[in-house]
């Protein structure tokens, strides 16, 4: 496994063909990880990233209950996951079902697992898709990163053409 | 994302279990082919196998040393890979990045002074 060098960069392993795991550790607590990564005003702050802005987050946290984020994109479409939570432990692991609508056959289940390493918190992400297809089609998606590279490109062609 | 045979794509050739074992093994540096044996826990003529494909398309090289082979691994083979996850780990960076300011906050409601109160 890649060790971590750095503490700001994410790490993503593949470690079967069906998996993709996302590590990084955190300068704080394992409980404030937990709650910036379940609690709806504050996922709208992290998950789009630098690719846009968060319009929508649903959390209903229990066994069963459902989880849908929406974004939209710089490029300016809108991009969104869904999925059901199967096992919460709180402060310590989350299994989910996750959905991209833009390609729903491809059903992953992820694990988030929390934790303490000398103070600080461990945070890793394990993504188990059914298929090789499904799994290099979520990396692909980049997520919307491969979409946007794609418009790019599509934008370098038109301009061309121009 | 369009496929080559597996002896040409080096894509594919890490995609067999044993052969990403063998990658991940050479990470941390050159091996003979007993070490890669005795490593894997797997016959030596199915550790060969997979070190041909894995030489075919440019993932590992092999150089004789006395009476042994020592297999090593090609970064640049490997670089298409990467290129492909990076996009993708792009993104979580900027997630966490965020994240981290966040946690800052939450941190400094809690603790008050938001420094390094790692208890």
């Amino acid at each position: 496994m890649v060790q971590m060098t750095t503490t700001n960069s994410a790490v993503v392993t593949l470690p079967t063909a069906t998996q993709i795991l996302i590590t990084r550790e955190f300068d704080a607590p394992r409980h404030l990880v937990y709650r910036a990564y379940t609690t709806p005003d504050l996922i709208r702050r992290w998950w789009a990233g630098e690719r846009g802005e968060v319009t929508s987050v649903e959390v209903d946290l229990r066994p069963g209950g459902v989880w849908r984020y929406v974004m939209v994109a710089s490029a300016g479409f809108e991009v969104a996951f869904h999925g059901e939570y199967k096992e919460i432990i709180p402060n310590e692991r989350i299994v989910a079902t996750e959905v991209f609508e833009g390609m729903p056959d491809a059903a992953a289940l992820t694990t988030a697992t929390l934790a303490d390493k000398d103070g600080r918190t461990v945070l890793s992400v394990l993504v188990e898709h059914s298929s090789q297809e499904h799994r290099d089609a979520h990396i692909n998606s980049g997520m919307e990163g491969g979409m946007q590279e794609s418009m790019n490109k599509l934008e370098q062609v038109a301009l061309s053409l121009a | 994302m369009a496929r080559a045979a597996t002896t040409t794509d080096a894509f594919n050739a890490v995609a067999e279990p044993r052969r990403r074992e063998i990658v991940a093994a050479l990470a941390n540096g050159q091996r003979s082919v007993n070490e890669l044996v005795t490593a894997l826990g797997v016959p030596q003529p199915l550790v060969s196998k997979h070190l041909r494909v894995l030489r075919e398309v440019g993932v590992v090289t092999v150089r004789e040393d006395g009476r042994q082979r020592l297999y090593r691994l090609n970064g640049t083979a490997l670089k298409p890979i990467y290129d492909w996850v990076k996009d993708f780990e792009d993104l979580w960076s900027e997630r966490f990045t965020r994240m981290d300011v966040v946690l800052a906050e939450l941190k400094e409601t809690e603790y008050g002074d938001g420094s390094d109160d790692d208890d």
